[in-house]
């Protein structure tokens, strides 16, 4: 390379330089009016969109700022290290040994190994107590609800249910008395008509005057089944798309449901709607014994 | 000149029995005055203050002059840590305003439609954050935001690790830690939003709920233990955030340590190139130069959340309402980290069957067998990919993508089942784009998650075999068509020798 050649592109390199330090310090500049900009409107009340792109351009400005520093005006070089084996030599890994095991004779004592093992068991089953007070045992409060025969049905509101409030294809979505709100009580009241439903045995005594009441807890993951195409008289969990016939028995249709939603056997005493006891079976997602509780309300 | 040869004004030196033991020792025992401090600034003395105590010159030096490999693949597990420390900052000022209580409190908020209304003490914080504390929403939509990118980076990285082959020996242990992070990040998440109370977040509590519910024989204990009863139960609010805030952020502190102390201590892998071997490590000393990309792209990637976490929306509670145990949105979509879980409980057959009395519930099999099946494989990726190569030599260099097509393949496959299974996940959004029923939909997902990943894995497969075969270009060809737009160093480079001298070789 000659003299020349050799300035030249000294002095465009010294140019690129300036050109780069330029840029920095804007950048730099950037950040420090963003930030000033940032406590005005802080002050003035602040507004969500201009606060995130005043911070944007705080932190922005400084991040280019630094990798255009980082990039054009320090050393760019390629360095090359040596990679040096991480594993110990056999030597190293026999004295280790030795200070582990062997020198203060602490393998020779097997009974007391053994015993310590038991101990450390023991301390296991000592530090699961505190874990196992988390939650209550389940015991039979799956197989449960707040419904009691003789409990009136209510609305949301608290107030009980007469039938003349539903008008046909209505939904209404009830607790036992004294538990509006309730997880495993809800229920939906549903005016189908006496003439579409097609329950079958006791099944139809617990659907009087063509009104049905089945639990809200989706039997697949829980969710409130919360859709009702009066049409098809199917009702579709919103998470999931499991969908039930609300006339035969809600019995899955479609969808990762498998088991119906139970049916809650409900009359008309006075005028107003009353649960004639609690569900038949378990409400909501299934679990290893579903089944097993059936026989309790038989 | 090598920099570690520099001359430094001579300090004061004793032996241990306080004797001087050089010319500056001598003149500040006779004067009281030690002849050095004079040329010595500010910085000088409290680095020398703190070397004194802690004689941390010696590491920090090293650490300085480690040589870290450039490639941009290399900065998305950097993305993911500083992603963590945004969320540390951010998360501590939602925590100065949070209430984790499901206490029934009556919302007096300027937000009208709620105003008189009883809503939980969580749900009302979150909405007074949101709209009454003066920049709380951009703090909170900046975390909300940075969390979804957070896991997305974690997936990306995790996804560079496993196409290059950076898991193999002696990485497998790191493989093994980073898997655990994606893990807590993705307990993060869902412990995260579940926290506001809103009537999506609970129904998204509700289902992990029932999915543990579904386990044979423990199932039930599982949920009572984990939700204090059964659901809905006024102690998951304050049980999410003591994980939240507390023992998931302390694992995942834990975890990076180690993550990040591992490829100290092992060097990190690189491509190859025209002086990269299995020996050497080839890139840029940690200071200044890499650790200022790095502190660079930390201030980029708070400025993207930022920007985003400003001007797009996410998870307005007020627009979701306060959760109540029988009231659900629809529709109602999880973050998308977990959107392929929904998207396997929404597709999979009503099979629930019974045997012996016992039920193996529907929710079992997509909820918990197939997720945990998928992430045990991931786990042990690396003593799987030994079985496939038959090698279980160290490698500091990485391979590409294609040189092994079995895992190519594999990566490629699991990705797209993921992927369809999220896409599953949103049937019902996607139904009214497409204009076809939530049935039909279901129906096709059935179909494509069986047959898209084993076509995904054919397709690879053939196209990895067809790039193997091809006859191999020179080298320099080679070279740039593997680093595109990389600068090439050509000239001298300062090679560190393995008596830690330096000497200059020809790149």
């Amino acid at each position: 390379m000659t003299t020349a050649d050799d300035r030249r592109s000294r002095r465009a390199a010294s140019r690129r330089e300036r050109r780069a330090e330029r840029a920095v310090l804007a950048s730099f500049g950037v950040t420090a009016l963003a930030g000033v900009a940032l406590l005005v409107l802080y002050a003035f009340g602040g507004e969500t969109q201009l606060e995130g792109i005043l911070l944007a351009g705080c932190l922005g400005g400084l991040g280019v700022g630094i990798v255009v520093w980082a990039q054009e005006l320090m050393s760019n070089d390629v360095r090359i290290e040596e990679r040096h084996s991480l594993a110990s030599s056999p030597e190293e890994q026999a004295a280790f040994e030795d200070a582990m095991v062997d020198e203060e004779g602490f393998t020779r004592r097997r009974a007391l190994q053994l015993g310590l093992l038991g101990a450390l068991g023991g301390l296991a089953a000592a530090l699961a107590i505190p874990v196992l007070s988390l939650g209550p045992a389940p015991g039979r409060s799956l197989f449960r609800t707040a419904w009691r025969q003789g409990s009136r049905v209510v609305g949301p509101d608290n107030q009980p249910v007469r039938p003349e409030s539903i008008p046909i294809d209505g939904v209404l979505t009830v607790f036992p008395e004294g538990n509006v709100g309730s997880g495993d009580s809800q229920t939906l009241l549903i005016h189908v008509g006496a003439d579409r439903l097609q329950l079958q045995g006791q099944a139809a005594q617990w659907a009087p005057e063509g009104f049905v009441a089945y639990s809200k807890v989706c039997t697949h993951a829980g969710c409130p089944v919360g859709l009702y195409r009066a049409v098809q008289g199917s009702l579709i969990c919103p998470c999931h798309q499991s969908t039930f016939d609300v006339l035969r028995g809600a019995v899955p249709t479609f969808g990762p449901a498998a088991r119906p939603l139970p049916q809650l056997p409900i009359s008309i005493v006075d005028g107003v709607f009353v649960a004639q006891g609690d569900f038949p079976e378990p409400v909501g997602p299934s679990f290893w014994n579903v089944h097993s509780g059936g026989a309790d309300g038989e | 000149m090598t920099d570690h040869e520099r001359p430094v004004d001579e300090r004061p030196t004793v032996d241990h029995l306080g004797r001087p033991t050089n010319e500056a020792a001598r003149v500040l025992a006779e004067t009281g005055v030690d002849p050095s401090v004079d040329r010595q600034t500010e910085l000088e003395r409290i680095a020398i203050w703190f070397d004194e105590r802690t004689g941390a010159s010696h590491i920090l030096r090293a650490t300085l002059r480690k040589v870290f490999p450039d490639h941009w693949s290399f900065l998305l597990g950097e993305i993911a840590l500083f992603s963590f420390v945004i969320l540390v900052a951010t998360g501590v000022f939602l925590t100065f305003f949070y209430v984790p209580s499901a206490a029934p409190v009556t919302y007096q908020g300027p937000y009208t439609p709620y105003q008189g209304q009883e809503v939980s003490a969580a749900y009302d914080s979150v909405m007074r954050l949101s709209l009454e504390v003066r920049s709380g929403l951009l703090m909170r939509q900046v975390h909300h935001w940075t969390a979804v990118i957070f896991v997305a980076v974690i997936v990306l990285h995790l996804s560079r690790v496993f196409f290059t082959a950076a898991f193999r020996r002696p990485r497998e242990l790191n493989w093994i830690i980073g898997f655990g992070l994606l893990l807590f990040a993705i307990a993060e998440g869902v412990t995260g939003y579940s926290l506001p109370d809103d009537l999506l977040s609970g129904t998204g509590a509700r289902i992990i709920y029932s999915a543990a519910m579904s386990v044979p024989f423990i199932g039930p204990y599982l949920s009572f233990l984990v939700f204090g009863g059964e659901f809905p139960t006024t102690a998951f609010i304050s049980r999410f955030f003591v994980l939240h805030v507390m023992l998931l952020p302390a694992l995942f502190a834990g975890g990076i340590a180690s993550h990040v102390g591992l490829v100290f201590l092992q060097k990190h892998t690189q491509f190859r190139g025209p002086v990269e071997r299995e020996t050497n490590v080839v890139g840029r000393h940690f200071w200044p130069g890499q650790a200022f990309v790095s502190g660079g792209l930390f201030f980029l990637t708070a400025a993207v959340v930022a920007a985003i976490g400003g001007l797009v929306q996410i998870n307005p509670i007020w627009a979701y309402g306060p959760f109540q145990p029988s009231l659900v949105s629809s529709p109602s979509q999880p973050d998308w980290y977990v959107g392929w879980l929904d998207g396997a409980l929404r597709i999979f057959p009503p099979i629930e069957p019974t045997i012996l009395g016992i039920t193996i519930p529907s929710a079992f099999i997509p909820g918990v067998l197939i997720p945990g099946a998928l992430f045990t494989l991931v786990a042990v990726w690396p003593w799987v990919d030994k079985l496939i190569t038959h090698d279980n030599r160290e490698h500091h260099l990485l391979d590409w993508p294609w040189e092994q097509p079995i895992r190519a393949a594999t990566g490629m496959a699991l990705l797209v089942f993921f992927a369809l299974l999220t896409l599953a996940g949103g049937n019902d959004v996607l139904s009214v784009f497409l204009t076809a029923s939530v049935e039909e939909l279901t129906h096709i997902f059935q179909i494509l998650v069986i047959v898209g990943p084993i076509v995904t894995w054919l397709v690879t497969y053939a196209l990895a075999r067809a790039r193997l075969q091809r006859p191999p270009p020179d080298a320099l060809e080679a070279e740039a068509e593997e680093h595109p737009g990389r600068p090439r160093h050509r000239g001298m480079a300062v090679q560190r020798t393995a008596d830690g001298g330096f000497e200059e070789v020809e790149a």
